[in-house]
């Protein structure tokens, strides 16, 4: 029995983690808050060049051909240092639509400047549920119209991997057709654009009677690796808490002290091991292919979600009237979780998943 | 990441398998018990039988030195024996106190003599032992004992009650926690000892629990005599020896906490009619069942990294805490809701509704159970915030003063 990374997956985590803690500081994911800049150009620069980024991206297209082991350690470290980079949106979700539902011309035309750095490419994949009413999105004839209300990095983004149906279409944002603004977001962080496509010229990634199970495959990537980013922040932002309550005295005593809030951190403690495990488990299913993947993939969504929302919040209620300042840096984690949790489909269509997976798997 | 067996321990469970399929029953399905339709009497001897069995082939006692009789082994083996053993129709129930925690106690502590005395015997299943701690009034607060233990020359004279013992009717001994010194703080003044469950003046009551069974007694305890030489460790240092008895329990990684149910749930909402329609077909059914694997595969996973620990020849830490917390939460929550969804006939007996339906019943009863035994789930999260968050101690009144001074 080894439910465990490697001691050479852990080192390679810890790199990433020292250089996290030096470049992903507040002050740097402040200013993407402030809207300064789109993101972190030296985490990003650091993360691709130090060929973390690109882990799960094979030799033969550019990446450090490493697996998935490797990255989803990454994402933790990623997320529990709220990185302002689209790692998800270039390596979790738009390299995983390309590896797992491109042909090789499409492969080899984008990995290699993807792992490289040299294409920020991001993906809207979600299709559960939606709030603004109007057409959904068509393909036809090698033709893409459509709206995607919310798409990360949009503006940033040099490939667009979009949603029709079944379809997944890589789209260029500079292609005649396409209109994209940037969105004012709960996370500003990580910031969000709208595109909108009228009859634009793009290129079928899968589609057919696969499209359906290959939208699925790489939605049940990315679910493990936002899962990572979740479980990491989660821990994070309780690690915090706990330090305030040791710190912050009232009535006489270290808050920490006090029953109600020991409970309360033990219980998000609980929930974010609980998620942990799902995670890891979501790693080994997602290492090797295994026929598990759909269900542990979307027990790690849900788990994760749940846990990196309600670590965020009591994390804010632990710290008191401090934690609601803008200053402090609580509300960062609230924002990313609530980021994480959404941006591929929601925790709780996400649980509906996980039913309709048990059930067939108990038919 | 790999779910398998190293090699060492592939070969070693290879090699459990081959003995258990040449000495035992296999089970033919998750609910069957051993022992169905047996008397306390002939399951208490088959017992015995099946132990004497596993120590001549070395597996009664697989984690011990091979000084007290045991095989050396490390605690991998012994899950792995667990595991297996588990697929086979053998009794259960009857020795696991005696070799998890009484006899290792025993092994530590007792003068050369006495151990000699016990221990091969207890091995090979002639005597079998219990453990005398929780009280009436020291429960969580197992320092709050008050079963007094007075030295008369070479013996001791034992007065008071003790509560919520396994298997108490059927032990030959057991392990007394007593109050040896009330002038001194709560927990110096306790010592330990070897007594003799047949001895006069030790009076066992079952305990008739909510769930129907008896698995627990109260002892009564009145002029019950205790040869000095039958003392474990220091007079008043019974506390250290306690904590040694505790540590034993550390390989008890939740073995037998159940972790499929959310298929139980399915086969129920398959059955099941909501407003004319299988109850599978409801949205917040199918929430539920994915709660019931989120928790329940969670506590297999949170097992798996226990034993990943152990694999690795390390000792699973405080954070296994968390394993019994989600357990117990998840079962009473699954147990309620397979109930809930038959409707008023959710009532019914098990009797009326077959072997599937008593299996969730029984589940429902003994749920509460789970959370209280081995550490309830509020005194589990002290131990989280404690030992794994490092959040400060509770603030304690009762350490300092002589325990005659506190307040009842």
């Amino acid at each position: 029995m080894n439910f465990d990374f490697s001691d050479d997956q852990r080192l390679l985590a810890q790199e990433v983690r020292r250089m996290l803690a030096e470049t992903s500081t507040s002050t740097e994911i402040r200013r993407v808050l402030a809207g300064h800049a789109t993101h972190s150009a030296d985490v990003w620069n650091n993360l691709v060049g130090m060929g973390a980024a690109a882990a799960a991206i094979p030799e033969q297209f550019g990446g450090a051909g490493l697996g998935y082991l490797e990255l989803c350690l990454i994402a933790e470290e990623a997320g529990r240092h709220l990185a302002p980079v689209p790692l998800a949106s270039s390596f979790y979700l738009a390299a995983e639509a390309l590896m797992r539902s491109g042909n090789e011309e499409q492969q080899q035309r984008w990995l290699p400047r993807i792992a490289g750095g040299d294409v920020i490419a991001t993906a809207a994949l979600a299709d559960a549920e939606a709030w603004s009413t109007g057409p959904a999105p068509v393909f036809a004839d090698g033709r893409l119209s459509g709206r995607f209300a919310v798409v990360p990095d949009a503006m940033i983004a040099g490939l667009l991997v979009l949603r029709a149906g079944d379809t997944l279409v890589l789209v260029d944002p500079a292609a005649p057709g396409v209109a994209r603004h940037a969105i004012a977001t709960l996370d500003p962080t990580r910031p969000c654009g709208e595109v909108v496509c009228t009859d634009v010229a793009a290129q079928a990634l899968c589609g057919g009677e696969r499209g359906a199970a290959l939208c699925e495959r790489v939605l049940n990537a990315a679910a493990v690796l936002l899962a990572f980013e979740q479980v990491g922040g989660a821990t994070r932002i309780l690690e915090i808490a706990r330090d305030y309550a040791l710190q912050r005295k009232a009535f006489g005593r270290q808050i920490g002290s006090f029953q109600a809030l020991k409970h309360k951190m033990a219980d998000v403690y609980t929930a974010n091991e609980l998620a942990r495990v799902h995670a890891y488990y979501g790693a080994w299913a997602l290492s090797c292919d295994a026929p598990e993947l759909p269900v542990a993939a979307a027990a790690a969504r849900v788990a994760a979600s749940v846990a990196f929302n309600r670590a965020a919040e009591e994390g804010i209620e632990i710290h008191g009237g401090i934690g609601y300042t803008w200053e402090m840096d609580c509300h960062l984690y609230m924002r990313r979780a609530r980021y994480l949790a959404q941006l591929i489909g929601s925790e709780h269509a996400w649980r509906t998943r996980l039913a309709d997976a048990l059930i067939r798997e108990a038919a | 990441m790999d779910f398998r067996d190293t090699p060492e321990e592939a070969a070693y469970r290879a090699e459990v398998r081959t003995w258990l399929h040449a000495n035992a029953q296999p089970r033919t399905s998750d609910e069957q018990r051993f022992g169905e339709g047996l008397d306390d009497a002939e399951r208490i001897s088959a017992a015995r039988v099946w132990q004497r069995r596993k120590a001549e082939a070395g597996y009664a006692a697989i984690t011990w030195p091979r000084e007290w009789g045991g095989s050396g082994g490390t605690a991998m083996q012994q899950v792995i024996y667990g595991q297996e053993e588990e697929r086979f129709l053998v009794p259960r129930m009857v020795f696991e106190n005696s070799i998890g925690q009484c006899l290792p106690t025993v092994a530590m502590w007792a003068a050369p003599a006495v151990r000699e005395r016990h221990v091969p015997r207890g091995i090979v299943g002639d005597e079998i032992w219990c453990q005398l701690f929780s009280e009436p009034a020291a429960g969580s607060d197992t320092g709050g004992i008050r079963t007094r233990a007075e030295r008369h020359g070479d013996e001791w004279l034992i007065n008071g009650q003790k509560v919520w013992t396994s298997g108490a009717h059927f032990c030959d001994y057991g392990i007394l926690l007593a109050r040896s010194d009330w002038d001194k703080p709560k927990q110096k003044g306790l010592t330990m000892f070897i007594i003799d469950m047949k001895a006069p003046g030790v009076e066992i009551r079952p305990i008739h629990q909510m769930s129907g069974d008896t698995e627990f007694n109260e002892v009564f305890l009145t002029d019950v005599r205790i040869p000095d030489a039958n003392r474990l460790g220091e007079v008043n240092g019974g506390w250290k020896v306690m904590l040694s008895t505790l540590m034993h329990e550390r390989l008890a990684i939740g073995g037998h906490l159940p972790t499929h149910l959310h298929r139980n749930l399915i086969q129920v909402a398959r059955t099941a009619r909501w407003n004319g329609r299988p109850a599978l077909d409801d949205e917040r059914v199918k929430e539920r069942i994915a709660n019931a694997f989120l928790s329940q595969h969670g506590v297999e996973l949170i097992i798996a990294r226990g034993l990943t620990a152990l694999s690795q020849g390390k000792e699973p830490g405080p954070e296994m805490s968390i394993l019994k917390l989600v357990a117990g939460r998840g079962i009473l929550d699954i147990a309620g809701f397979a109930l809930e969804m038959a409707g008023p006939e959710g009532l019914v007996a098990h009797q009326d509704l077959g072997r599937e339906w008593s299996f969730l019943q029984q589940l429902w009863l003994s749920a509460p159970g789970i959370r209280l035994a081995g550490g309830t789930d509020e005194i589990l999260r002290n131990v989280v915030a404690e030992r794994v968050l490092g959040l400060p101690g509770e603030i304690r009144t009762d350490r300092e003063l002589p325990f005659r001074e506190l307040e009842r």
